[in-house]
């Protein structure tokens, strides 16, 4: 493939459109913060904050060190990792190999490194309220670097293996949802569950707390899909509406069948529905037009809620759901496209969907990208967590779980409600 | 001297005191407590899982009276507090030694 070495003219809409796109798709984190934190008691609610927000500081300094680099330079080693000369952003600003860009390469570094950041958050509700955060820290230094930086130069660099063999990630059911979704479930696996559970009752805290970050993931994944159209036209608007269409759709699909099932529709499962429809939206959001992606989230929404009874069955602690909704979700909306990808949409479906008359190309292409995905993120994942529970050590002491990570973790208090809980003195 | 302890159901507890106040009682403590009896606990649903919550809140009221007047406050707070429901509450009454004023320093009777 020619790798274009100039960008194309900036044109200050696009330049403009991807700058706020970032800033969006930023404060999905701080939003998943209280999504997550609201869903775990009261005494790890800081633990699980500080996690997500350290989160953006980590792979912030990855990013621009090695992972801009391994994910986006061109080619070095078979499509399955980049080169090394982005490192530190040296040639950054010059252009973005393989992408004929019109807007700054910088924007681009910056809009890809909110991505890098939100999928490694997404893991800790995996682990939630048991483990170091000395042990988090390392982890997702190393993750953001050995993981996801690979994943996203074979899904997303025009010379990463799995974009070269047709697979379509419009803004990342492999490298953000099947990503997160299969470490998530390899941290929880290798770290053992919280416990107590599932005989003890871990109920959510704060469900105020996780509608308020669910509304502020919503508004941010308008930011992430729209802005992954790279422009602002045509593309980004439908984008935004199937993105908006497919959250509508998995609150509705999640709360028709828990009413169904408990008899009672409630507000962490329309939230957790809707979440599993943006999720499944991601990578199908320029691929397919609006109203399907209203289907896409009532089968996600309905889905995620069924793939919650999985860890019961299998007796791993997913804590907060991540497999079932952000992997299953994930894998929903890659298979999707396979479905429904439209060239009317997007004119790089080369193959439109198997109910749109395109035979079943595209579907096979995107079973590869599911495989492929899970394995490594998976194989790989379960490695780096192997390896620091054998060297550092990822679990919280028993007495530490107990008194609750705020405490243990960062000495501090999350709740101050009562007047004798402020009557210590300056020490 | 005695103390009367009362648990009832918090949305109870504005009755009980509006009743006390008609009697004369001068003060009162609550707190925020949980627990069970023959009521039991009840049933919540987070994503589909069904947890069991053993514990139910409460509140717990304490009023210190005369001997004379503990017969009427019993029977105020009762009335007062019960909708002839499972998990009203119970009342239960204890001799006081002594009771002081931390303001005065009066006793007896006279600090209550």
């Amino acid at each position: 493939m020619h790798l274009a070495l100039t960008s194309a003219p900036v044109d200050t809409g696009d330049t403009a459109w991807m700058i706020v796109c970032t800033a969006l798709v930023l404060l999905m984190t701080p939003g998943l913060a209280l999504f997550y934190a609201g869903m775990v008691r009261s005494k790890h609610a800081l633990g699980m904050i500080m996690q997500n927000f350290v989160t953006i500081a980590i792979v912030t300094v990855t990013w621009v060190v090695v992972g801009y680099s391994l994910a986006f330079d061109r080619d070095a080693a078979g499509g399955l990792i980049g080169g090394l000369h982005l490192v530190g952003l040296t040639h950054a600003e010059i252009a973005v190999p393989g992408f004929n860009l019109t807007f700054p390469p910088l924007a681009f570094v910056m809009f890809q490194m909110m991505f890098a950041i939100v999928t490694a958050a997404l893991i800790s509700g995996a682990s939630a309220d048991r483990m170091r955060f000395a042990a988090f820290v390392t982890f997702i230094a190393i993750w953001s670097v050995v993981v996801y930086a690979p994943l996203a130069h074979w899904a997303w660099s025009p010379e990463g293996w799995l974009a070269k063999a047709g697979l379509l990630d419009f803004a990342g059911g492999t490298v953000v949802e099947i990503c997160s979704g299969a470490s998530a479930l390899a941290l929880a696996l290798v770290i053992g569950p919280r416990r107590g559970w599932p005989r003890e009752i871990m109920a959510p805290h704060n469900l105020p707390l996780t509608m308020l970050g669910a509304g502020l993931l919503w508004f941010g994944w308008i930011g992430f899909n729209a802005g992954s159209a790279l422009s602002a036209g045509h593309l980004a608007a439908n984008a935004a509406l199937a993105t908006h269409l497919s959250g509508v759709g998995g609150m509705i699909g999640w709360l028709l069948l828990e009413k169904r099932i408990t008899g009672k529709a409630t507000t962490l499962g329309a939230a957790s529905g809707a979440v599993a429809g943006l999720v499944a939206i991601t990578p199908a959001a320029g691929f397919v037009s609006p109203l399907p992606a209203l289907l896409l989230g009532c089968i996600a929404g309905a889905a995620a809620l069924l793939a919650i009874r999985l860890k019961f069955r299998f007796r791993y602690d997913d804590s907060l759901d991540v497999v079932a909704v952000h992997y299953v979700g994930g894998v929903i909306g890659i298979l999707f496209i396979g479905f429904f990808a439209a060239a009317a949409v997007n004119p790089n479906v080369a193959h439109q969907g198997l109910l749109l008359g395109g035979g079943l190309t595209q579907l096979a292409r995107q079973g590869l990208g599911v495989l492929a995905a899970s394995a490594f993120a998976f194989t790989a994942s379960y490695a780096i967590a192997w390896a620091l529970r054998a060297t550092m050590g990822l679990r919280v002491s028993p007495e530490q779980e107990a008194e609750g990570l705020d405490s243990s973790q960062h000495a501090e208090t999350a709740y101050e409600l009562t007047s004798s809980s402020s009557l210590g003195r300056i020490s | 001297m005695k103390l009367i302890t009362a648990i009832v159901k918090p949305f109870k507890v504005g009755d009980v005191r509006d009743a006390l106040s008609g009697l004369g009682v001068r003060g009162l403590t609550v707190s925020d407590v949980q627990g069970y009896g023959r009521q039991g606990g009840h049933t919540e649903v987070y994503r589909g899982a069904e947890y069991k919550i053993d514990f139910v809140p409460k509140i717990r009221m304490e009023v210190l009276v005369a001997d004379a007047a503990a017969a009427g406050v019993i029977e105020a707070i009762v009335t007062a507090a019960q909708t002839g429901k499972i998990g009203d509450g119970k009342v239960w009454v204890q001799n006081i030694e002594e009771v002081v004023r931390v303001r005065t320093g009066e006793r007896g009777v006279d600090a209550i």
